[in-house]
């Protein structure tokens, strides 16, 4: 077109829609203002704020903030100590951050680098005070010959940067040596790897599950005649009803070694008392507990898939010829797969960041990696790893629905 | 009636019922010849599709016997009995293309991939898609869609293609040309259909003969010419075709023909069809088209008044709707010929007819005809 279309008062046609359509953006874009706040505060800057304690490293600086200016001059990739003036910069520094007690910090974020960095800067503070006059270095390794260890210099050095990729590193079991080279963890410190594999594939086993289980279920809830159909939907829906944590250890009382399953099998017969099987607080049992608790995941958006399919599919496969089996597979069971996609990746994505189920009867085997997130965030406070892993994570399901918008497509999925 | 001998499907003493109170289907009897096209006609919960879907195997008969080519059909699956099938809504792979959809039958039957291609080819030729075989069906219009379904149930060469109601989602008029697609394609390849519709045009337009449904019962099962002119009952007389219905008392019944009184006292010569004897309640039919206004000493039999109370001009007709004995849809088409009768609203007019076109049948009330 050579020339814009107007309305009769010449302002061009598209400006004029747009300020029509204006008022009732606004208005739109009003109602959900509360939640975007409520998101952008409970969820989305938590996020960003776990994304940057993955990599913060501030402590070293903070702490030790002069020393730091001064190992800037030295060549840690040499064989020599620093000089005295670092030295004397150091035990500065170490007697002011012992005065304002901010040393116990520094010493726990030393110490996931260096296993005895945190006795050693204990032990430190306080001696340190003595320390009043050259020379420096001599004093401070006096109090303990680890100060004449140049990998710990090195260390200081390396850690005085305000970001850092050790946590990262650490979370895939790796480190950097003492020469700041990434290295592998020793063997017998190698866990997270091993974890996050181990998540990975009891998640896509539960998934398996849940859809071999809820396939059919899904299947009635949709052909069954509606009274039917309604009655079996609301014992689906019936776990959602019921706590969590009751669902949870109703499974650890059936499952327990003095258990119900157990005892009924000791009664007919079918194993003897001292044979009584272990199934919970191992990976049986996170494999079942998981597999109940997000069975209704599975069923609901494959539900909903299936009752869009009309029943005609079927009954035309058959009239051309094909067996029930033949039809199911060709045509019922591709007419499902945008269903199937959405349950397995809702029950994947939930599954492999579940916490409270595996904690309760996974055990020593059946625990997944945001239980040792959990335990790094409560217990050893270690939160750079516990955000280094989360982020991890993260990164993982993003793939994954990437992945699975690539093959399937994003558009086709429904979940209700 | 074509006999036992040559009919390709047989419906013996078929019953059916869902809830094991009601009888969907009462007591069928029906045979079809090969080649024939028989369209089962009748409101929706007449039995009709029970029908239809008993003999695809969709449905169990509750009691009786249904034979393609003289054998039993009750216990053979329905992937078994070769049966081409035409749903209401197509019921498209729609993860399939065109092609694929059409090759489907084949291919579950073990055709050789060249077989199969030509195949194709030759039913999406048939259907005048020659060159949508790649397409989705979700990218044709529904006449399209519609003939790809055609297609697809034609495509494994069954003896017996079934088409239940496929025309119901069209608009007029794709649908009055898919009618005569249909008729084409059924006359060039010789295979028999049966046909379900509620559309009394569609099966008139179709059909060699037309089996009217309603309560579970064939109400008669006639060509569509014998169905028009001659109906059997007032369920037929007034579900296939316009019809004006009177109500009469039977004076005297003479040979085939019969006098009746109508409720104004009027008393007219009428076809006895349905009725036995004197002093029974009588519905009598006669179609617009034969009652002539202002009729000559031809008609001396049947000749009374009515008052015209509407006229309605569409062109090549005008329809007026008069008073007559009573009732006041009398309908009556005046032909929009050269010299003819001018009508005026509120005149009383002199009307006639023979009484051969003026049928007494059961009492029959409302659609509600006795089984």
């Amino acid at each position: 077109m050579a020339h814009e279309l107007t309305t009769a008062d010449g302002v061009p046609l598209r400006i004029s829609l747009e300020r029509a359509l204006l008022r009732s953006r606004i208005r739109a874009a009003l109602l959900v203002v509360p939640l975007m706040a409520f998101l952008l505060f409970a969820f989305i800057l938590p996020i960003f704020d776990m994304l940057y304690r993955s990599v913060e490293n501030s402590i070293v600086a903070q702490v030790l903030p002069e020393t730091v200016v001064v190992l800037r001059d030295w060549d840690e990739t040499g064989d020599a100590l620093p000089d005295e003036t670092v030295f004397e910069t150091a035990v500065a520094d170490i007697q002011a951050a012992f005065k304002a007690k901010t040393l116990g910090r520094l010493a726990r974020r030393l110490n996931y680098e260096k296993p005895g960095m945190a006795s050693l800067l204990r032990k430190s503070g306080r001696r340190s005070l003595r320390i009043t006059e050259a020379p420096w270095s001599e004093q401070l390794i006096k109090i303990d010959r680890k100060w004449g260890d140049i990998n710990l210099w090195r260390l200081i050095k390396r850690e005085s940067d305000h970001v850092t990729e050790s946590y990262f590193l650490a979370a895939v079991d790796m480190r950097l040596d003492d020469l700041g080279a990434v290295s592998w963890q020793p063997e017998n410190r190698q866990i997270y790897l091993q974890l996050f594999w181990k998540t990975v594939w009891m998640s896509g086993l539960i998934t398996i599950l849940c859809l071999l289980l809820g396939y059919p279920v899904a299947f009635l809830l949709a052909t069954l005649p509606l009274r039917t159909s309604n009655l079996l939907m609301v014992l689906v829906l019936l776990p959602f009803w019921t706590s969590l944590l009751v669902r949870t250890t109703s499974w650890i009382a059936l499952l327990q070694h003095e258990g119900v399953l157990n005892d009924l099998m000791v009664v007919v017969g079918l194993i003897s008392d001292d044979g009584r099987l272990q199934m919970i607080h191992n990976k049986i049992g996170t494999f079942v507990a998981m597999t109940h608790i997000l069975l209704p995941f599975m069923i609901l958006p494959l539900y909903s898939v299936m009752k869009t399919i009309p029943p005609s599919y079927m009954r035309a496969a058959r009239s051309l010829g094909a067996t029930p089996f033949t039809a199911f597979v060709r045509v019922y069971l591709p007419n499902t797969v945008s269903g199937i996609g959405a349950g397995s990746i809702l029950v994947f994505i939930l599954s492999i960041g579940y916490y409270i189920t595996p904690a309760l009867v996974g055990g020593r085997t059946g625990t997944f990696i945001s239980n040792f997130i959990a335990s790094h965030v409560s217990v050893t406070l270690n939160w750079g790893l516990a955000a280094a892993l989360g982020v991890i994570l993260l990164a993982l399901v993003l793939a994954l629905y990437l992945l699975y918008d690539r093959i399937v497509g994003i558009d086709n999925m429904k979940l209700g | 009636m074509p006999d036992a001998q040559e009919a390709l499907v047989a419906f013996e003493g078929v019953q059916k019922t869902y809830d094991g109170r009601q009888l969907v289907v009462r007591d069928l009897n029906l045979d079809i010849a090969r080649g024939e096209f028989l369209t089962m006609l009748g409101p929706s919960g007449s039995g009709k599709t029970t029908c239809l879907m008993m003999l695809a195997g969709f449905e169990t008969p509750t009691h009786g016997r249904i034979l393609l080519k003289g054998t039993e059909l009750n216990r053979v699956p329905p992937h078994r009995r070769g049966i081409g099938m035409v749903f209401q809504n197509y019921a498209l792979f729609p993860h399939m293309t065109v092609y694929e959809n059409l090759a489907f039958p084949l291919e579950v039957r073990g055709m050789s991939r060249a077989e199969i291609e030509t195949k194709v080819a030759r039913a999406l030729d048939m259907v005048r898609l020659p060159v949508f075989g790649g397409r989705r069906p979700a990218q044709l219009s529904g006449g399209q869609q519609q003939r790809v379904a055609v297609a697809r149930a034609l495509v494994f060469e069954p003896d017996l293609v079934l088409m239940d109601e496929p025309l119901g989602a069209l608009d007029k008029n794709l649908r009055e040309e898919m009618q005569y697609e249909i008729k084409h394609i059924h006359e060039s390849l010789g295979v028999t259909v049966v046909y379900v519709t509620h559309d009394q045009s569609e099966a008139l337009t179709m059909s060699n003969r037309i089996a009217v449904f309603d309560d579970g019962v064939i109400q008669q099962l006639a060509t569509p010419d014998v169905l028009y002119e001659k109906p059997e009952n007032a369920f037929v007389a007034q579900f296939i075709g316009e019809n004006n219905r009177l109500t009469a008392r039977v004076k005297e019944l003479d040979g085939s023909f019969c006098t009746v009184e109508l409720e104004d006292g009027q008393k007219v010569r009428a076809l006895s069809v349905n009725v036995s004897g004197a002093g029974e309640i009588t519905t009598l039919s006669l179609r617009p088209e034969r009652v002539v206004i202002g009729p000559g000493q031809d008609f001396a039999d049947n000749r009374i008044s009515g008052r015209v109370e509407e006229l309605i001009y569409l062109g090549d007709h005008i329809r007026a709707r008069l008073t007559v004995a009573g009732n006041d849809s009398f309908i009556v088409k005046v032909a929009n010929a050269h010299d003819h009768v001018r009508l005026s609203q509120g005149s009383e007019v002199p009307l006639g007819w023979a009484s051969e076109d003026c049928r007494a049948l059961d009492a029959g009330v409302g659609n509600a005809a006795p089984a």
